[in-house]
């Protein structure tokens, strides 16, 4: 299992665009992607839950992966969020 | 004629016959039913024929408002596919064993809530993209399908509220404006209005959709958001001025967009944009601006309760800096005082604020105020090229403190090891006749001068601005002034600085010749005249006598 944390960057926080773009990267994998903030936690292949978090600018979340192709799965995952929230 | 007021989210103007389009909400009835299985395969195959539609729109959205609103309908195709939304809809049908219609209209209605409740205003306006997915699963299941009617010829397209959907599907040469009853400029269909470039007015209300009638002349004001129904001849002949004067605006941004702010002759002149808040951004860009010469950070003060702190300035001057994509923005520091105040300032009430505590002798006064700001501006520098200026400077004293506290500010952010660029210009606004007599003290120690032309005129004519009775006394075209500008500009340029005008005066398409053979190096004007300007420097020819 592999956790890191993010600060969310984007203004206007994990919106609809993102949060598609986050579900479609997540299904690329085999591992489990989790996100949590505040004690809240989904997957985050589940668009609907993610855009429910209202994860806002500066928010600070905690990633979870766990599965087979977890150090692969982290690496993506980190940079997506990087290169889009 | 009544005339109803709504957001324009885009500007232009229309004038047309109105075409109501029917809410595509089509009633949905609850029944039980008896075999499950027949309905979770409708829904399937429903599902199937949505996605396709969906994608198809995404294509046709592609092609009209590009990839980047386009992928809205990327996101709604992933909606669709939720694992939760899925669920939801699957388990309302096996326990209560009703029609698969009910099933998704009730699980759109709760995921619709669930982001209307939202507080943020952005994930709020998300309740319609859910919607509009159930609505059209919904469609997509019915044995008959109805579309909204496609108008023939070119029409102003009114509804209670519009999809963004059904926003792109309409033939775009047939519609002249979009009006929606309800609806938000956060709304996928505003922005969808906006990248069509058709005027558009959301939030004209319940009793628009009701008074207005199929046919009717409707008047559509994208600037200001107002609609009226059967104008008079008074509101046409006003539209259609406006119209005439947005058309020629306009084809002369067409002409003029991308071309160079150069002479006949070949000097060349820089043209900014004045913006008093990140949302202006947009415009300053649309328009060609090649800077922000003037961005007033009142505003961040203004429309708050308390001191703006560190953090959230830091995030709006990145936010511009980083909008301009390394282009020149110089941002203004705090220029307040009795006539521009904020309740939390507690300043006392001044006979003559025009004279009075103000701007720099105000950030000089709460030392902790400007260092926050000064910081915020500093530490948002890395990202892009930041100029800082100073208002209302008008003895030497002034401009050394503020240097000063710069310094000690920028030891500060080293020591902690936070990154500020080093190449940050720092410049002072010249708007005290005072200022513009002492410049050749001054520019040595700056990077460059703005001058703010509307204080100068109104301090060295001793005139109240903002006093109507005195307008024949307020001659901006005075020599004193100009002479001031004049003075200013020569003494800029003995100590290499640069210099710009940032007031009214610099839109004034009548002088730009004047401060042209002044060596005036730029100017900075509202996003809307930036074309203006560009089209009168264009003409000018300094190599022939004046």
């Amino acid at each position: 299992m592999k956790t890191f944390e993010y600060k969310i960057k984007d203004k206007v926080g994990i919106h609809a665009r993102p949060a598609g773009m986050l579900a479609k990267e997540a299904k690329n994998f085999k591992s489990e992607i989790i996100i949590e903030k505040d004690g809240k936690s989904v997957n985050a292949e589940r668009l609907m839950q993610i855009m429910g978090m209202g994860i806002k600018c500066g928010d600070v979340i905690t990633v979870t992966v766990d599965g087979e192709d977890e150090e692969e799965a982290t690496k993506s995952i980190e940079k997506f969020f990087c290169d889009n929230l | 004629m009544r005339k109803f007021c709504g957001k324009g989210v885009y500007g232009a103007l229309a004038v047309g016959k109105a075409t109501f389009v029917k809410c595509r909400e089509t009633e949905i009835c609850r029944c039980e039913v008896s075999d499950i299985g027949e309905e979770l395969s409708r829904l399937e195959k429903g599902k199937a024929k949505a996605a396709k539609q969906l994608a198809q729109i995404y294509e046709r959205a592609l092609r009209e408002v590009g990839e980047d609103n386009a992928r809205i309908f990327e996101t709604h195709m992933m909606m669709l596919e939720d694992e939760d939304y899925n669920e939801s809809i699957r388990n309302i049908i096996r326990t209560q064993s009703v029609n698969a219609e009910y099933a998704v209209f009730v699980t759109g209605e709760n995921f619709a809530s669930m982001f209307s409740s939202m507080d943020d205003s952005y994930m709020k306006a998300r309740a319609a993209d859910v919607k509009d997915i159930s609505q059209r699963l919904c469609e997509c299941m019915a044995s008959r399908h109805k579309r909204g009617t496609v108008p023939k010829e070119p029409c102003i397209i009114c509804a209670d509220d519009l999809a963004p959907s059904e926003t792109v599907l309409f033939d775009k040469d047939n519609v002249l404006a979009f009006v929606t009853g309800k609806g938000s400029e956060n709304s996928h269909t505003a922005i969808l209005a906006r990248n069509m470039n058709i005027p558009a007015v959301v939030g004209a209300g319940k009793e628009f959709c009701e008074f207005a009638k199929d046919g009717d002349i409707v008047a559509v004001d994208g600037y200001t958001g107002e609609v009226f129904v059967c104008p008079d001849k008074a509101t046409l002949e006003m539209i259609e001025k406006k119209q005439k004067a947005d058309m020629e605006k306009k084809e002369l941004l067409k002409n003029l967009k991308g071309k160079e702010n150069v002479t006949l002759d070949g000097r060349r002149i820089n043209i900014y944009a004045n913006i008093g808040s990140v949302d202006h951004v947009g415009a300053a860009l649309f328009n060609d601006a090649e800077g922000i010469g003037l961005f007033r950070s009142e505003f961040l003060y203004l429309e708050s309760s308390d001191y703006p702190d560190e953090e959230r300035q830091f995030s709006v001057y990145k936010r511009v800096l980083e909008c301009m994509g390394g282009k020149k923005v110089i941002i203004r520091t705090l220029d307040i005082g009795a006539d521009k105040r904020a309740d939390y300032f507690g300043l006392e009430n001044e006979e003559n604020p025009a004279l009075g505590l103000r701007a720099i002798r105000l950030c000089l006064e709460r030392e902790d105020v400007f260092r926050t700001q000064l910081r915020a501006l500093f530490r948002a520098s890395v990202y892009g090229s930041l100029g800082i200026m100073f208002p209302m400077i008008a003895n030497e004293w002034e401009l050394d403190k503020v240097l000063d506290i710069c310094d000690s500010v920028k030891s500060g952010l080293k020591k902690e090891g936070t990154e500020y660029s080093t190449s940050t210009e720092i410049g002072i606004m010249i708007e005290t006749p005072a200022a513009a007599l002492i410049s050749e003290k001054l520019s040595p120690k700056v990077d460059f001068f703005s001058i703010g032309t509307n204080d100068l005129t109104q301090y060295t004519l001793a005139v109240d601005r903002q006093n109507p009775l005195l307008e024949r006394f307020c001659d901006t075209h005075h020599e004193a002034v100009l002479e001031l500008i004049r003075m200013t500009a020569q003494n800029a340029h003995k100590h290499g600085a640069w210099v710009g005008i940032c007031g009214e005066l610099a839109a004034d398409t009548s002088l730009t010749e004047v401060f042209l053979r002044m060596g005036i190096d730029e100017l900075s004007v509202s996003p809307s005249y930036i074309l203006k300007v560009r089209e009168a420097v264009r003409s000018i020819d300094l190599g022939s006598p004046e």
